[in-house]
């Protein structure tokens, strides 16, 4: 066992630092508070080349390993989790289930200007009423000959206004229940497709999230992914790789906290002595650091699986659930050591924070990564 | 046309200064390493360059003076967009040892432009650029703050008191580059990460040089005063300080 990173992933992991601090933390605040898309930080991620970075190159993208990703997504979303969720989807969601699943001629004209950052994609799932319960898709893709025509709703998309590219699981036999899922590239400049308003959220508010409605929408049935009925297992499997790039998040906003909070317990003093040495907050930090630990461990055990082919759909859940939770509290914890100066904007925790929020509710809320974990621990 | 970029491979710059041995050993102890700011600012000006005028500049080479321990600083170099690499395989004890082994390597190729860092963040030393210019005989520009080619010719500006100077130059010629010369150093993007390992790394071994410095030992800067406060209503308190404690009036 070797816990040394490579040269590459530190490498990596420098490049993806020097990103957020110099490109994004410098109007992360204002962007936050007025919701504004960081235009300016995906330009420079796309050319750092991030967007597809764990894409064979033969389709342009980066040809990194998984560890390097886990790397990457914690530095980026210590600064900004807004542009490490456009991050996640485009690498974990969209990308990833187009290179495993697609046929190479979807992979030429949809994963390739996908992989280059050219386009960005995002990833339909979520229904008004099919979160979590993915089974119950509401939206249809009627099977009309030559082609689908998808009517419905989806709800909380990540990037569904910057998006050229959607994926879109949608119900074509709902007598087949699951099994009659399909998973279909959609461009969304078709005919048909309409945005809800931005949603005003509490977290995470520079990042682009809408509703999406379907009325009539017309696609080719080479658009579909996999074999008929293949939509759900390509949904599940494509979200256990998502759940390592959520973690990944949910880690650097843990750790994103904690290091502020252990530079401000080093130089706000009370009662004549910097904080840090009142037992008080060190025991916190020092929680903090242990929960923060772990949760890297998590995170680069099923990255790890992920490489080397092994399955890792429970290690990606643990990660997910115990990262995201783990970040609640840390960042709820970095705030309490900030006092006062905590619950302002100004030094960056209670944003941490509110992000954190989101990490454990999207992309499979904890309760269902607990479900996850224990119906896997429970099947033999 | 080809460019030489000297780099230095420097602790980074957030270290906190340690030392061993009765203060004759640097504590390299969990030290990260990086490539010297101003060496990787010439480096992102030469890479600009080469995209500038793709016809003019054919080639970027980096050249280290180390050990083996410094080439993930040379690969990060190359990571960033240089072409190919050289490590003279030695530790460098001075800056005189330094330009002597680079002037070496420089004469053995034909190199247009040389850039050097105007300093390393490590020892300040300011004296490689000036050094190897006068081992090789070669026309040198100190404190260059802006390098464009025209023509057969650079066009270099620098600054100097109340304005700047504008200068034009035929190659050969070094360089030594201050900050401004970029403006942020590049940051390596995921193809140029994967492509550095496998683009060359030379190792060459050093000639022999002879020492002119007898390195003794550090020291550690003195530790800063503590601050004392004035009321502003009482200057004959701080004329008190200044004259009688801080002795500066």
């Amino acid at each position: 066992m070797n816990f040394e990173y490579s040269e590459e992933q530190k490498m990596i992991q420098q490049a993806a630092k020097d990103f957020a601090e110099r490109e994004l933390l410098h109007d992360v605040i204002e962007r936050d508070e007025k919701a504004i898309f960081p235009t300016e930080g995906i330009k420079k991620l796309v050319e750092l080349g991030f967007l597809g970075m764990m894409t064979d190159p033969k389709w342009g993208g980066g040809g990194m390993d998984t560890i390097s990703y886990v790397l990457a997504m914690e530095e980026i979303s210590k600064v900004d989790s807004s542009v490490a969720v456009v991050m996640s989807v485009c690498n974990s969601l969209v990308i990833w289930g187009l290179e495993t699943y697609g046929n190479d001629a979807q992979k030429e004209k949809y994963l390739r200007p996908l992989a280059t950052g050219q386009k960005i994609g995002a990833f339909l799932l979520s229904e008004p009423e099919a979160g979590s319960d993915a089974t119950s898709q509401r939206t249809t893709a009627e099977d009309k000959g030559d082609h689908y025509l998808i009517n419905g709703t989806k709800n909380w998309i990540t990037n569904a206004n910057s998006a050229s590219t959607y994926i879109v699981i949608a119900q074509t036999y709902p007598d087949k229940k699951h099994k009659g899922i399909n998973a279909i590239i959609v461009d969304k400049n078709t005919p048909g497709i309409t945005l809800g308003p931005h949603e005003k959220k509490m977290g995470m508010r520079s990042s682009d999230t809408h509703s999406v409605m379907f009325n009539d929408v017309k696609v080719p049935k080479e658009n579909r992914i996999g074999e008929d009925g293949f939509g759900f297992t390509f949904a599940m499997k494509t979200l256990d790789g998502g759940r390592i790039g959520i973690a990944s998040q949910a880690l650097g906003i843990a750790s994103g906290a904690f290091e502020r909070a252990v530079k401000y317990s080093k130089e706000r003093k009370a009662f004549g002595t910097e904080i840090s040495n009142h037992q008080a907050i060190a025991f916190k930090l020092a929680d903090m650091a242990v929960k923060i630990e772990n949760g890297r461990n998590l995170c680069l055990k099923a990255a790890w699986l992920k490489d080397q082919h092994l399955p890792y759909g429970l290690a990606s859940a643990m990660a997910k659930q115990y990262c995201a939770d783990m970040a609640m509290e840390v960042t709820t914890e970095a705030v309490q050591v900030h006092g006062g100066y905590g619950y302002v904007a100004e030094y960056h925790v209670e944003r941490l924070m509110r992000e954190a929020k989101l990490t454990q509710i999207y992309e499979g809320t904890s309760e269902v990564q607990k479900i996850v974990i224990s119906r896997t621990i429970l099947k033999d | 046309m080809k460019i030489l970029v000297c780099i230095s491979n420097v602790p980074d710059t957030t270290t906190k200064i340690k030392f061993l041995n009765n203060n004759t050993t640097f504590d390299s102890a969990g030290v990260q390493w990086i490539i010297n700011p101003w060496d990787e600012l010439a480096l992102t000006r030469a890479i600009e360059l080469k995209e500038a005028h793709a016809g003019a500049v054919s080639e970027i080479t980096v050249v280290n003076v180390g050990l083996p321990t410094t080439e993930p600083t040379i690969r990060k170099a190359l990571a960033i967009g240089a072409d190919k690499a050289i490590r003279v395989n030695l530790d460098p004890k001075d800056a005189y040892t330094v330009a002597l082994q680079l002037s070496e390597i420089i004469k053995k190729d034909s190199f247009d432009i040389i850039l050097c860092g105007i300093e390393s963040s490590d020892y300040n030393g300011t004296s490689v650029g000036g050094m190897l210019s006068e081992l090789l005989d070669f026309p040198s520009v100190s404190a260059v703050s802006f390098i464009d080619i025209e023509g057969d010719q650079l066009k270099l500006k620098r600054e100097i008191d109340g304005g700047q100077e504008i200068i034009g130059i035929s190659t050969p010629f070094i360089g030594i580059v201050q900050k401004g010369i970029a403006k942020d150093a590049r940051i390596p993007n995921m193809r140029g990460i994967m492509m550095a390992k496998t683009k060359p790394l030379q190792v060459v071994e050093p000639v022999s040089a002879d020492l002119y410095t007898d390195f003794v030992s550090f020291d550690y800067p003195k530790a800063k005063a503590s601050c004392k406060k004035v009321d502003p209503d009482n200057v004959k308190e701080l004329v008190n300080l200044l004259h009688n404690e801080a002795k500066v009036i």
